[in-house]
């Protein structure tokens, strides 16, 4: 292996942060980020999925035949996806309902196949844990940063906390779905220049 | 032949095995979920609708089945007489169905008050149906006799600043609250004859 397990695991926090680095998982990025709390929420749920499909996947890399490998993993993540969603509406019952239909999307999140197809399905099991946990945490932080510039600047609050007086008058356009592109826009293009330097 | 038999093998004991884990964990958390629907999404819309009851409405609840369709019916007690329901329905918001629970009198034909459960409105705009009592008081002490509008369209209640759509759709649940209420008032009566 020519990278150690560290290694693995710090590359998803920053060089290959999946939305911003990777551009990849758009979907849920732009659409559960109406606050810190719904992308905490959604980046969790991938995480679990993430290493957990990773975990398993690189477990079963010599097993699985190559001409049905996407079938399986696909059957892998779809699993852990259900598992997920069935904790979060017997646990988390509030996150569950405002992340609604974005949890069993989770399954077609390229993000995980990508790391299933990518990382796990060559690398040992240690490695893939790291990486799917590295990659997983990285795109919590993102959701999360996402949605606190979001719910800051369209709701006037951070977390549910009201963070301003009773004459903030919200942007509300950064809670709707432009302000996703435009907030998205701008992080990467921040992301672009700190790199440039 | 014998890659094709070891797909075959492989992707059966897989789904298999993934079959037999979700049926487990669906059982397991099958409970705990039913009940966290009660709490969450119901819970606090019957407590607010209902308040001052002498009961627990939500353990004092029966089922009525009309036509395939089976409706949940909370009881109020108030002055030790059980004479008040709250019933849920739900309309066509802006970002999908709004539910509401509406409470009503059954010896008046009342509204005793209306409550939103299940919205994925907009922030701000339209979730503050849910957020801001001032808007669902305004449907209390109405009589059920006549559809619920909002004043553009020639009712009685003031539409939430810039979501007259989510507006429109909770006077609609209400109203057909009011209908399914309507026809089930026999049944409703002898349920409650029944609790008292």
């Amino acid at each position: 292996m020519a990278k150690s397990i560290t290694q693995e695991f710090v590359k998803g926090l920053w060089a290959e942060i999946p939305p911003f680095r990777l551009v990849l998982g758009l979907c849920p990025t732009l659409a559960v980020t109406k606050s810190v709390e719904n992308g905490l929420g959604m980046g969790a749920a991938t995480t679990f999925v993430l290493v957990c499909s990773n975990i398993l996947v690189s477990l079963l890399r010599n097993v699985i035949p190559d001409k049905v490998r996407i079938a399986c993993f696909i059957i892998i993540i779809a699993t852990f996806v259900t598992v997920v969603e069935l904790m979060m509406q017997a646990y988390t019952y509030p996150l569950f309902l405002k992340l609604g239909i974005f949890i069993p999307l989770i399954v077609v999140n390229c993000i995980v196949l990508g790391r299933a197809e990518a990382f796990a399905a060559k690398n040992p099991v240690l490695h893939s844990l790291a990486d799917g946990l590295g990659i997983g945490i990285g795109y919590t932080l993102a959701l999360g940063a996402l949605g606190a510039v979001r719910e800051i600047l369209g709701n006037g609050t951070f977390y549910g906390i009201h963070l301003f007086g009773s004459s903030f008058e919200p942007f509300a356009f950064m809670v709707q779905a432009p302000g996703a592109f435009v907030g998205l826009g701008l992080m990467l293009c921040m992301m672009n220049l700190m790199e440039k330097k | 032949m014998n890659e094709m038999i070891k797909m075959v093998v492989v992707l059966t004991i897989l789904t298999a095995f993934s079959g037999g884990l979700l049926a487990a964990v669906k059982e397991g958390t099958k409970e705990k979920i039913e009940l966290q629907e009660l709490k969450f999404v119901k819970g606090p819309a019957i407590k607010a609708i209902l308040k001052g009851a002498e009961n627990d409405p939500l353990t004092d609840r029966f089922k009525i089945k009309d036509g395939k369709t089976e409706y949940s019916i909370f009881v109020g007690k108030f002055n030790g007489k059980a004479n008040t329901i709250a019933l849920e329905s739900a309309a066509t918001g802006f970002g999908g169905p709004v539910g509401v629970m509406v409470g009503i009198n059954v010896d008046r034909d009342e509204v005793v008050g209306v409550g939103v459960t299940t919205s994925s409105e907009t922030p701000g705009l339209g979730a503050r149906a849910k957020s801001d009592p001032s808007f669902v008081a305004q449907f209390k002490g109405n009589t059920i006799k006549e559809p619920f509008k909002v004043s553009k369209d020639g009712g009685k209640i003031n539409a939430l600043s810039g979501a007259t759509i989510t507006s429109r759709a909770v006077c609609e649940a209400t109203t057909n609250v009011a209908a399914l209420y309507k026809k089930l008032k026999p049944e409703i009566q002898k349920k409650l004859a029944a609790i008292k």
